[in-house]
């Protein structure tokens, strides 16, 4: 097993922060889609567990070969360590349980839709993080442009000043004109309140993934909710195919988001994605119950993106020598759900297809199970 | 619990900076010179990190140097750190119980940032308060139990027979227990299975014979179980196997009863003939396919509606497996499934999904508010997409009906005392976290008793339910914690107020004597009894009234 190093000593490091609030250097956080930032010694979100911070040697001045050691003299506990190394460990196990997780689909390869192209278009995953109380907005529905205009409308209060120590008119005059039309955007469209949630973005699409990712109905419903109920003006539009509401209480919440929360299920696909020049995105879709194409004009569109296998995942199939499906999911057999391939190893969650909460809770104590068994036995058990 | 009311009362407190934490916003000098001036504190220490290895030696150290008899630590939250500073204090020999925490950060330092004199001052509340509680502090221990290593499953369907199968692979004696003659549950009723393709009984042949070779399981078929009582670890299960009843010693119940699908009487024109259920139709198929050529499936009958709110979850599947038969069969037969959403989640059933399109199943959205209507040998279906009613030939007429709660699930419930959902389903012990446990220790849960469940759901449920009774299994003993409730017996009136609170069935009222008891194994101290006893006879150990009010009274002392 190979441990990489987070140059801070899990042991000592208390988590108290210290070394963050002094660190001089500002990284776009990668935890929140760059929605914000953090210091280049970081935790992801203040729950996390270990709750040890992390240094990122690609940012930190101390790898860069620059002047620093903030963190290393602020810490009281003496955690930081710039010397840690990789760490190799041998285990010597009975069995193994594969659940490596799943990663987002690359909406980007959607060109249609202008994810990465468009400010206004996120991924579901993003939304979470701005509908967070920990998030980059507070739970704030402050629209991507917005945030983007606000760092711009600092940058601007900055180059004015000089403009203005230098006397230099010309530029004065056009950073006022864009600070004016700015703040003018900012202030008419700083929250987003309508908004669009497009459904298998990357699924049940012959050319990405064939599969349903089973849980994006569900997430969408919810996050369409939250913001109801964070922006009680807030008005939501799900373009969905079929709303996959399986689960236990999932039909109770659909029914309820519709007669409660006031969310309208639009059944048809998007075909397109475009913008007007106030970073509007306009979707342009089937309504397959009126059988008209039509577009609606929206503050903010929010893609439920796949359930991609992680890349990762195909060079430890062919260390451990398990076999995958066509999705690159573990292989496993429905009547032997956390069984792979090979006998003693096992897999639960994401790894081998997309699951909801519960099923992968639920397929976690399973797997562990199965692992019992050929633990307690010494093995006899694989037999099963 | 030792009465040591005349021992001197020595206190020990120890002062958290929390690194800048707690001492960046705060006077810490200010709090250790406030704690030296409170009654019966002998001792007070400032830490850097009361939680670093070297304050927890500190705690330790000053114990036996100081002659402490009760320690107070004020820093962050019991949460996660009581623990801790209870092991501290257990291994210097003091009664973990003897130990009582202030939240000088999470509760003050980080809600004062910027009013440092106000925060200082009211952490000093908080510090008066647990040295005051501290005084009033009783030893209180932990009761050892010893563990039946038995496990008893009820439900011999798939779910509860993989359960059967890992505990006793695992090594545990399991008694399973079946109320029809043969274990299989609703997997008897099926035909093939889709996406193993296989026959249902081949696996349902292959998991008995598993099952009966391992002799650590012993099946009861044509069984119930009539009785439970106890708790975790020692529960007594009356089992009745035909006319005997034997009572097995366990220390672990798992609830696999399964569901039943529903009978649709009234619906469509259901009559068992030319409208039929798919347990109908698999019956069928089994025999070979039916005569039909135009096979018109209704999914959603009975689910999804005002009665029954819920989606069913594995019906649509059952439909697509079956329109695929009928199509492999005699690909001239012509298959219609009547849909409101298609609940093909996921990667298995996707595929099938498109399997039976390119078959030439075809598929027609039907709107709720208006029911397609079967006729003497054709279906009427307003149809969605087109915006008009459309007549499609039907000699069999298949309705997708929802699996519902067993009958006898209410029995059961209120026998084990696990609570069932406004549908009939057991309700696990959290929704998204727990979908196995019960609140109540020792009650797992799997298969369709929690909500419908495929194949590949319910054996992972039964395995996972098992994973999760072996945590009890696996131990030597279990030990209650001391923060339990306790009723007066002179003063307890038998009101029963505290039997209704108490969400984890641990107060019983003892008719003979016309009061309440408590079960300190199945108390959790979560103190709803003692906040409810209107005489105050119900007490919380470790959070007793004298406790609470002596920290009431400093909290508004001057």
């Amino acid at each position: 097993m190979r441990q990489k190093p987070r140059y801070v000593e899990a042991s000592r490091c208390t988590a108290c922060g210290a070394c963050a609030e002094k660190c001089p250097t500002k990284v776009p956080n990668e935890f929140n889609f760059g929605l914000d930032e953090h210091k280049a010694i970081y935790k992801d979100y203040a729950q996390g567990i270990p709750s040890v911070y992390t240094i990122d040697p690609t940012h930190c001045r101390i790898f860069q070969g620059k002047k620093c050691g903030v963190c290393a003299k602020t810490c009281q506990a003496k955690a930081i360590d710039y010397e840690q190394k990789e760490k190799f460990v041998d285990l010597n196990v009975a069995a193994v349980i594969i659940s490596t997780g799943y990663e987002l689909f690359d909406a980007t390869r959607i060109s249609e839709y202008g994810y990465g192209r468009l400010p206004n278009v996120i991924s579901a995953l993003e939304m979470e993080r701005l509908l967070s109380a920990g998030g980059p907005t507070k739970g704030h529905l402050t629209r991507p442009s917005t945030i983007r205009a606000e760092a711009r409308v600092r940058e601007l209060a900055k180059r004015i000043k000089k403009a203005e120590t230098d006397q230099d008119m010309e530029n004065l005059g056009r950073f006022q004109a864009e600070l004016k039309w700015l703040e003018a955007q900012i202030h008419k469209h700083h929250t987003a309140t309508k908004l669009g949630f497009i459904q298998c973005v990357g699924s049940r699409d012959f050319r990405f993934h064939k599969y349903c990712s089973s849980f994006c109905c569900m997430h969408s419903i919810k996050e369409a909710i939250i913001a109801k109920e964070h922006e009680p003006q807030t008005e939501s539009y799900i373009f969905y195919m079929d709303l996959r509401t399986v689960g236990k209480g999932f039909e109770e919440y659909k029914v309820r988001g519709e007669k409660v929360s006031g969310l309208k299920y639009v059944r048809g696909r998007v075909a397109e994605i475009l913008e007007d020049d106030e970073h509007n995105p306009i979707v342009y879709y089937e309504d397959t119950e009126e059988r008209r194409v039509k577009s609606m004009t929206l503050d903010m569109v929010i893609l439920a993106t796949a359930c991609s296998a992680p890349k990762g995942v195909n060079p430890l199939a062919e260390m451990l020598g398990v076999e995958l499906d066509e999705n690159n999911f573990i292989k496993t057999h429905p009547n032997r759900p956390l069984d792979t391939s090979v006998p003693g190893i096992f897999s639960c969650g994401c790894a081998q297809g997309p699951l909801d909460i519960p099923e992968s809770v639920a397929q976690a104590s399973s797997a562990a199970a199965r692992a019992a068994e050929v633990v307690m036995t010494g093995g006899l058990a694989l037999a099963m | 619990m030792t009465g040591n009311q005349k021992e001197e009362i020595r206190i020990g407190v120890f002062i958290c900076d929390c690194g800048s934490n707690i001492a960046g916003y705060l006077t810490m000098q200010e709090l250790v010179d406030y704690a030296r001036t409170l009654p019966n504190v002998v001792f007070v220490q400032e830490n850097l990190y009361t939680c670093s290895e070297s304050g927890i030696n500190e705690i330790k150290q000053a114990i036996p140097t100081h002659n402490l008899n009760r320690v107070v630590v004020a820093s962050c939250t019991p949460r996660t750190h009581e623990p801790l500073f209870q092991s501290a204090c257990e291994e210097a020999a003091l009664n973990p119980y003897l130990f009582e925490m202030a939240n000088i950060r999470d509760q003050c330092s980080w809600v004062h940032m910027r009013e440092r004199e106000k925060g200082t001052e009211r952490a000093k509340h908080q510090i008066a308060m647990a040295v005051a509680k501290a005084a009033r502090l009783r030893e209180l221990s932990r009761i050892e139990l010893g563990i039946s290593h038995r496990a008893v499953v009820i439900g011999g369907g798939i779910s509860g027979m993989s359960a059967a199968m890992a505990l006793g692979n695992m090594g545990y004696e399991v008694d399973l227990v079946e109320k029809q003659e043969k274990l299989g549950g609703l997997l008897n009723s099926l035909n093939i299975v889709l996406p193993a393709n296989e026959p249902s009984s081949r696996l349902l042949h292959d998991l008995a014979a598993r099952i009966s070779a391992n002799d650590k399981i012993i099946v009861h078929t044509s069984s119930e179980v009539t009785k439970a009582e106890g708790y975790v670890g020692n529960y007594v299960v009356t089992i009745r196997e035909k006319s005997a009843e034997n009572r097995v010693k366990a220390g672990v119940i798992i609830v696999a009863i399964g569901a039943r699908a529903l009978k649709p009487e009234g619906l469509f024109g259901y009559n068992g003939k030319s409208v039929i259920t798919h347990l109908e139709l698999e019956a069928l198929l089994k025999q070979g396919a039916p005569a039909a050529k135009n096979v018109v499936i209704v999914q959603c009958v009975g689910s999804r509606c005002a009665e029954r709110t819920y989606c069913s979850r594995i019906c649509c599947m059952t439909a697509v497996k079956n329109s695929i038969l009928l199509k492999e069969a005699d690909s001239r037969n012509k298959v219609t499934i009547l849909y409101r959403d298609m609940m093909m989640y996921g990667v298995e059933n996707e595929d099938m999904f498109r399997k039976s399109k390119e078959l030439g199943v075809r598929y027609v959205a039907y709107d709720p508010a208006k029911l397609p209507q079967v006729g003497e040998d054709f279906v009427k279906v307003y149809h969605q997409r087109m915006g008009k009613e459309i007549s499609i030939p039907a000699e069999l007429v298949v309705l997708s009906t929802p699996l519902v709660a067993q009958e006898d699930a209410a029995n059961v419930s209120s026998m084990l005392k696990v609570p069932l959902n406004e549908n009939g389903f057991f309700l696990e012990g959290h929704v998204k976290l727990k979908p196995l446990d019960f609140a109540t220790d020792g009650v797992y849960l799997c298969g369709s008793a929690r909500f419908p469940a495929t194949i590949r759901e319910a054996v992972s449920q039964g395995l996972g339910a098992a994973s999760r009774a072996a945590i009890v299994l696996s131990k030597e003993a279990l030990f209650t914690s001391g923060i339990v409730a306790d009723i007066n017996t002179e003063t307890c009136c038998g009101c029963l107020g505290c039997v209704d609170v108490c969400p984890y069935g641990a107060i019983r009222f003892v008719e003979e004597k016309e009061i309440c008891q408590v079960n300190k194994v199945l108390c959790k101290g979560c103190g709803g009894c003692a906040a409810t006893c209107p005489s105050e006879s119900a007490k919380l150990d470790g959070f007793s009234s004298e406790q609470i009010y002596a920290q009431i009274e400093q909290a508004f002392a001057s």
